[in-house]
C-alpha cells in the first residue's frame, strides 16, 4: 500500500471526491442578493467558488498523479490498489439470512481509474468557463454543478459496489436540474428522458448488486471477483451458468444505457441538445465514460466467463454502434434542424463504439485503445461542445445552414476549432489517432470481419466532420453575421472568441496535442494495470469451458 | 378457577399499561375539554398522554407473552408497530396545530383530538390482537374515529363525500371479513388464532372452505392497507380528508393493517412444526404467498400506473401509497423473517418521508390555495427550503440515494431475491422506475418552471419548518447510517407463537 497520502488526516481521495460538496455549501449558504449590484457580486462568489473548487481538485489530482506508481496491477488485487482508504461504514452483525450485514467506505485507484480521475478533474475544471454564462439562478446551478462532481469522482474512486451504487445515483438528481432548469427549448423532456433511461438501466445493477452480495456475503468489490469468495449454494456460484449470463446481461445494460450503445442511445441526442454548454461538455466528457468504466471494473472482472461468453455480441454492438452513430451524424445533414450539435452527440455514439470494440478485443492494445480512447474522447468531445457553446451563444443558432465563412469573422476560433475536429477525426499527431489505431489494431487481431466493418466509422466520420468545419468556416458568410455580434459592445468587445472561453479550450487543445505527439504519461499508468485485466477476463473466461 | 381468571386479568392489566395511558388521556381530553375549552390544553393533554403511552411502552421492551387469554400478544413485533403508530400520533398532533384547513373555522377541536387518540388505541390493540373477535373490534375502534375524522370539516363537500365513501366501503369490507371470520369459526370451533392453528393443524378439513374464509379475512385487511382491489376508497378518502388525516391513514393506519395481516397469516395458517424463522410453511398448501404475489403485484402496478395521470398531489401521493402497500406485500410474500424485518425497515422509513411530504404539501396549500400540481410551479424559487425537503422526500419516495428509502427498497428487495422470487423483484424495480416519472413531475413543477420567477419567498413559521427537517434530516441521515434501524427491526421480528 504504497504513497498514502492524507491531508488533515482525511486520505487525498476523500479530499478529491468530497470538495466540491464543501463548495456546495458554501455556495447555499451565501445570499443571492437582492439588487443589481449585489446580485452580480454574489453571481461572482458562486463562479470563483466553483472555480476555484475544481481547481484545487485539479491540483490533488495532480499530486496523486505525481505519487502513482504505474507496476501496480490492482484490478482484482486489492493489495495493489493505491491510495487505499477504508473505514467500515455500516456494520449490522446477526441479522437473520442476511449474515453480517457490512458495508466499507472504500476508497483506491489503479490504472483503469487514474486516467479517469484526471479525465474528471481536467474536463470539470474547464467546463466552469464554458458556465460563466449562467445568470439564471446561478446559485443553484453551481451548488448542483459541484454535487455533479462529488458524484463523478466518487464512482471513480469507489471500490465497493454499494458506495460505487450511491455515487452513481447521486449524480442522477444534479443532471436532471442542470438539464432541465437551464436547458434548452425541449429541456423538460430531455431532463426526464435522462433520468428514467438511467434508473431503468441502474435498478437492474441493483438487482444484480444484492444477488452478488448474497453469493459472496459483502459488498467488497473484490470479494465478488474472487470465485473462492462465492458461497456455493448461491445462484451466481459456479462458472457460465445461465444464471450467471443472466447477471452479466442486467449489469451491462445497466452500464450500456450510459455509454450509451445502439440501441439504447436514444436520450443522449436529446439530452446533448438541450443541456447548456458546459452540461453537454461533462456529459460527452465524463458521465458517459462512466458507463464503460463500470464495465471495466465491475462487469467484466466480476463475469468473466459470461464476457468470454458474449464477446463477440459485444464486438458486434460496438461496430453497429460505430457505424450507427456516425450515419446518424452524418445524417443530421440532410434531416431535421441540421443541428450541429446533435451532430456532435451521434458522433459521441460513435466514438464510444471505439472503446466497445477495444474492450471486445480482450488483449492489450486493444483494451489500452479503449481506455485512451474513453480519455481522449472526453478530452475531444469536451472541445466539440465548448466550440459549439461559443457559436451558439454568439449566433443564438446551431443550424448548419446559418453559417459560412466564418474563418475571416474569427480566426482563432477557427484554429482551435479545427484542431479539436480534426482530433475527433483521427487525424495522425492528435491524441485521438493513437487510441483509434490501437483499438483497430487490437480489434483486428481478435475479430477482422468487425473491424473492417468498423473501419466504416472512420470514413464516415471524416466525412461529416469535414463537411461541418466547411459549412461553419468557409464558403461566403451569410448577410445577417456581416456585422459584428453585438454591437453595443457589451458582451462581446471582439468577434472572435474571448478569453474565458479560450481559458476553457486552450487547455484541452493542448492535452490532445501533446498526447497525440506523446500518448505514454497516459498509456503507461494502465499498462499494468489492462494486462492484468486481459489476463484475468482471459483466464477466467477459460473456466467456463473446463 | 375464579382466582386464576382474576390473577390473569389483574396479571394482563400490566401488559397494556401504553394501552392503558391512550385510554386514559382519551377520557380526560373529554372533560379537559368541557372544563376548559381550550385547543392548546387539549393538544398538550394529547401530547402528554401519547408520550406517557410511549414511556409504558419502553418501559415493556422485550415483553414477550400473551394477554387476557391470548386476546392479544405483547410481543417485539407489536411493540415496533407500537412505536410506529406513537410517532405518527405525535407528528399528526403537531401537524394539526398547523393546519390552517382545520383551525379556520367555527368548530370546536376537542373532538379532533379525542378521535386522533382513539384511532391511535385502536391501532395499537389491532398490532397486538390474537383473537378474531379482539381483531374485529380493535379494526372497528380504529375504523370508526377514522370515519368521522376524514369527514372532520364537514362544511367542505369533498371532505363529507370522503367520510361516506369511506364507511361505506369500509363496512362492506368489515362484512366481508366478519363473514369470513364466522366461517372460520364455524369450521374451528375456535375464535382464538391459536386454536384455530392447532385444529387446522390436527383435524382433516373442507380445504377450499378454510382458503376461502382466509381469503374474506385477508380482504379487510386489504381495504387497511388499500390493497387492489380494496383500494376504492383511497383516493377520494385522502384528497377530501383533511390532509393530518390523509397522513395519518396513509401512514399508521396502514402499519396496523400490515400488523395485524401479518400476524393473522404466521398464526393461523403456518404450520409450526416444518417452519423455522428462515422459511415459514404455510399448512394444507395453500399458497398464500402466491395469493399474496399477485395482492403485491397489481397493487403496486396499478397505483404506480394510475398516479402517473395525477395533477392533484394529495391524489398522487395517495395512489403512491398504494403502490408503497404494493411493495410492502413483497416482503410478507417472501415468507421468512428477513422479509418481515424489511417490512418494518421500510416502514420506519416510509413513515418519516411521507409524512414529510404530506406536511409540505399542506404547508404549502395554506399558502398557495391549492394542492394542484400546476400550482406548484415555480414555488422552488419562493420557497427554497421547504421545496428543497419535498423534493428530498419524493426522491426518498422513488427510493434514489443517499436517502432512506433507498435503503428501504435495498433491504426489501434483498429479502425477496434471497428467497428466489426473481421476477417479483424485477417488476418492484420497474415500477419504481415508473414512480419516478410522477414524483418527478412535481419536483420539475417546483425547479424546473418559472425559474428565478422573482414573485417573491413565501414564508413559513420557523416551528412549520422545523416540524419538517425533523423528518427531513433522519430522511437523509437514515439513507447512509441505517445500522440502528436494521438491528432495531432486527429485533422485532419475533411474533409472540403462542403457548
Amino acid at each position: 500500500m504504497s504513497g498514502t497520502f492524507n491531508i488533515l488526516g482525511v486520505g487525498i481521495l476523500t479530499w478529491i471526491t468530497f470538495l466540491p460538496i464543501l463548495g456546495m455549501i458554501a455556495i447555499l449558504a451565501i445570499p443571492s442578493g437582492k439588487d443589481e449590484i449585489s446580485r452580480a457580486r454574489s453571481l461572482n462568489y458562486f463562479r470563483y467558488i466553483t472555480l476555484g473548487i475544481t481547481f484545487i481538485q485539479l491540483i490533488l489530482t495532480l499530486v496523486v498523479y505525481s505519487g502513482f506508481n504505474f507496476s501496480m496491477p490492482g484490478i482484482n488485487d486489492a493489495s495493489s490498489m493505491q491510495f487505499i482508504e477504508r473505514v467500515t461504514w455500516i456494520s449490522v452483525t446477526g441479522l437473520p439470512m442476511l449474515g453480517d450485514l457490512k458495508i466499507e467506505y472504500f476508497l483506491g485507484i489503479d490504472g483503469i481509474s487514474m486516467p479517469m480521475l484526471l479525465l474528471t478533474a481536467i474536463v470539470s475544471t474547464l467546463a466552469v468557463f464554458a458556465s460563466w454564462g449562467i445568470k439564471k439562478a446561478a446559485k443553484g446551478y453551481f451548488a448542483m454543478y459541484l454535487l455533479l462532481v462529488t458524484g463523478m469522482m466518487g464512482v471513480f474512486v469507489a471500490l465497493d459496489f454499494f458506495l460505487f451504487y450511491v455515487f452513481w445515483e447521486l449524480m442522477l438528481l444534479p443532471m436532471y436540474f442542470l438539464i432541465g432548469i437551464w436547458g434548452g427549448p425541449r429541456k423538460e423532456y430531455a431532463a426526464i428522458k435522462f433520468f428514467l433511461y438511467t434508473l431503468f438501466g441502474s435498478v437492474f445493477m441493483l438487482l444484480v448488486m444484492i444477488a452478488l452480495y448474497f453469493a459472496v456475503g459483502s459488498f467488497n468489490m473484490f470479494d465478488m471477483m474472487d470465485p473462492s469468495k462465492f458461497d456455493q449454494n448461491s445462484i451466481l456460484a459456479g462458472f457460465g451458468t445461465s444464471w450467471r449470463y443472466i447477471a452479466f446481461a442486467a449489469l451491462f445494460v445497466g452500464f450500456a444505457i450510459k455509454v450509451p450503445i445502439v440501441p439504447f442511445h436514444t436520450w443522449l441526442p436529446d439530452a446533448h441538445v438541450e443541456a447548456p454548454t458546459a452540461i453537454s461538455v461533462i456529459l460527452a466528457g465524463v458521465l458517459l465514460k462512466m458507463g464503460t468504466y463500470g464495465m471495466i471494473r465491475i462487469a467484466w472482472p466480476m463475469f468473466p466467463d459470461a464476457v468470454q461468453y458474449f464477446n463477440w455480441w459485444i464486438g458486434l454492438i460496438g461496430m453497429v454502434s460505430i457505424v450507427y452513430g456516425a450515419l446518424c451524424a452524418l445524417a443530421q445533414f440532410s434531416v431535421g434542424k441540421r443541428d450541429l450539435k446533435k451532430m456532435i452527440a451521434y458522433s459521441s455514439v460513435s466514438h464510444m463504439g471505439y472503446v466497445m470494440l477495444g474492450l471486445a478485443a480482450l488483449n492489450t492494445e486493444g483494451v489500452i485503445g479503449a481506455i485512451f480512447q474513453m480519455f481522449n474522447h472526453g478530452t475531444i468531445t469536451a472541445m466539440l461542445f465548448m466550440i459549439v457553446g461559443v457559436i451558439y451563444d454568439r449566433a443564438h443558432t446551431r443550424s448548419l445552414d446559418d453559417f459560412g465563412g466564418m474563418a475571416n469573422k474569427m480566426p482563432v476560433y477557427t484554429a482551435i476549432m479545427t484542431i479539436a475536429f480534426f482530433a475527433a477525426i483521427g487525424l495522425p499527431g492528435l491524441s485521438g489517432f493513437v487510441s483509434e489505431a490501437l483499438v483497430f489494431l487490437g480489434a483486428f487481431k481478435t475479430y477482422p470481419v468487425l473491424t473492417v466493418i468498423s473501419g466504416l466509422g472512420i470514413i464516415l466520420g471524416a466525412g461529416y466532420m469535414l463537411w461541418a468545419l466547411q459549412k461553419v468556416f468557409f464558403g461566403k458568410l451569410p448577410e445577417r453575421w456581416s456585422g459584428p455580434w453585438d454591437p453595443t459592445g457589451k458582451i462581446y468587445k471582439n468577434d472572435d472568441i474571448n478569453y474565458i472561453e479560450l481559458g476553457g479550450l486552450v487547455p484541452l487543445a493542448i492535452v490532445v496535442i501533446y498526447l497525440g505527439i506523446n500518448p505514454n504519461p497516459v498509456i503507461g499508468m494502465m499498462t499494468s494495470s489492462v494486462n492484468h485485466f486481459v489476463e484475468l477476463i482471459r483466464i477466467g473466461g477459460n473456466f467456463a469451458g473446463m | 378457577m375464579y382466582n386464576a381468571v382474576v390473577n390473569e386479568l389483574i396479571g394482563s392489566l400490566g401488559l397494556i399499561k401504553p394501552e392503558l395511558a391512550l385510554l386514559v388521556t382519551f377520557v380526560v381530553v373529554i372533560i379537559a375539554d368541557l372544563i376548559f375549552k381550550n385547543n392548546k390544553v387539549n393538544l398538550g393533554l394529547s401530547i402528554l398522554g401519547t408520550i406517557v403511552s410511549g414511556i409504558f411502552l419502553i418501559g415493556m421492551s422485550g415483553t414477550n407473552t400473551s394477554a387476557f387469554a391470548n386476546l392479544i400478544a405483547v410481543d417485539p413485533f407489536s411493540e415496533f408497530f407500537k412505536y410506529l403508530i406513537l410517532i405518527s400520533t405525535l407528528i399528526v398532533l403537531v401537524m394539526s396545530e398547523f393546519s390552517e384547513e382545520l383551525h379556520n373555522r367555527d368548530v370546536w377541536m376537542g373532538e379532533y383530538y379525542m378521535l386522533v387518540l382513539g384511532m391511535a388505541l385502536g391501532m395499537f390493540l389491532l398490532a397486538g390482537a390474537t383473537n378474531l373477535i379482539m381483531i374485529y373490534l380493535a379494526l372497528e375502534t380504529m375504523s370508526m374515529s377514522s370515519y368521522i375524522l376524514s369527514g372532520y370539516t364537514k362544511e367542505i363537500k369533498r371532505s363529507s363525500e370522503a367520510s361516506l365513501k369511506y364507511v361505506i366501503f369500509g363496512s362492506l369490507s368489515s362484512g366481508i371479513m366478519i363473514y369470513g371470520m364466522s366461517i372460520l369459526f364455524g369450521m374451528t370451533g375456535s375464535l382464538d388464532l391459536y386454536a384455530i392453528q392447532s385444529y387446522l393443524a390436527a383435524n382433516g378439513f373442507f380445504q377450499p372452505a378454510i382458503f376461502i374464509s382466509g381469503l374474506m379475512v385477508i380482504a379487510g385487511f386489504a381495504y387497511k392497507i388499500s390493497a387492489v382491489p380494496f383500494h376504492f376508497w383511497t383516493p377520494d378518502v385522502y384528497e377530501g380528508s383533511p390532509i393530518t388525516i390523509t397522513a395519518y391513514l396513509s401512514v399508521a393506519s396502514k402499519a396496523a393493517g400490515f400488523a395485524v395481516l401479518v400476524r393473522f397469516i404466521k398464526l393461523t395458517f403456518f404450520d409450526a412444526a416444518g417452519s423455522s424463522d428462515e422459511s415459514w410453511i404455510m399448512m394444507n398448501s395453500i399458497p398464500w404467498d402466491m395469493v399474496l404475489a399477485v395482492l403485491a403485484v397489481a397493487t403496486m402496478t396499478l397505483g404506480n400506473i394510475v398516479a402517473l395521470w395525477q395533477s392533484n398531489v394529495k391524489r398522487m401521493l395517495a395512489y403512491s401509497s398504494i403502490a408503497h402497500a404494493g411493495y410492502l406485500l413483497m416482503g410478507i410474500v417472501v415468507m421468512t423473517n428477513t422479509g418481515l424485518m424489511s417490512i418494518l425497515v421500510y416502514f420506519f422509513f416510509y413513515l418519516l418521508m411521507n409524512f414529510g411530504a404530506f406536511i409540505v404539501v399542506m404547508l404549502f396549500a395554506h399558502k398557495i390555495g391549492s394542492e394542484e400540481m400546476d400550482d406548484y410551479e415555480g414555488i422552488g424559487y419562493q420557497a427554497p427550503v421547504l421545496a428543497s425537503l419535498l423534493t428530498l422526500f419524493l426522491v426518498s419516495l422513488t427510493g434514489l440515494p443517499p436517502t432512506a428509502g433507498f435503503i428501504g427498497k435495498l433491504v426489501l428487495f434483498g429479502a425477496v431475491l434471497d428467497s428466489g422470487w426473481y421476477w417479483l423483484a424485477v417488476i418492484g424495480v420497474l415500477n419504481s422506475v415508473v414512480s419516478l416519472y410522477y414524483y418527478a413531475k412535481v419536483v420539475r413543477n417546483m425547479w424546473l418552471r418559472k425559474v428565478d420567477n422573482g414573485k417573491g419567498t413565501l414564508k413559513f413559521s420557523i416551528q412549520s419548518q422545523a416540524l419538517v427537517m425533523v423528518l427531513g434530516i433522519p430522511t437523509l441521515v437514515f439513507g447512509l447510517f441505517f445500522g440502528p434501524i436494521m438491528r432495531w427491526a432486527e429485533h422485532s421480528v419475533r411474533i409472540f407463537l403462542g403457548n
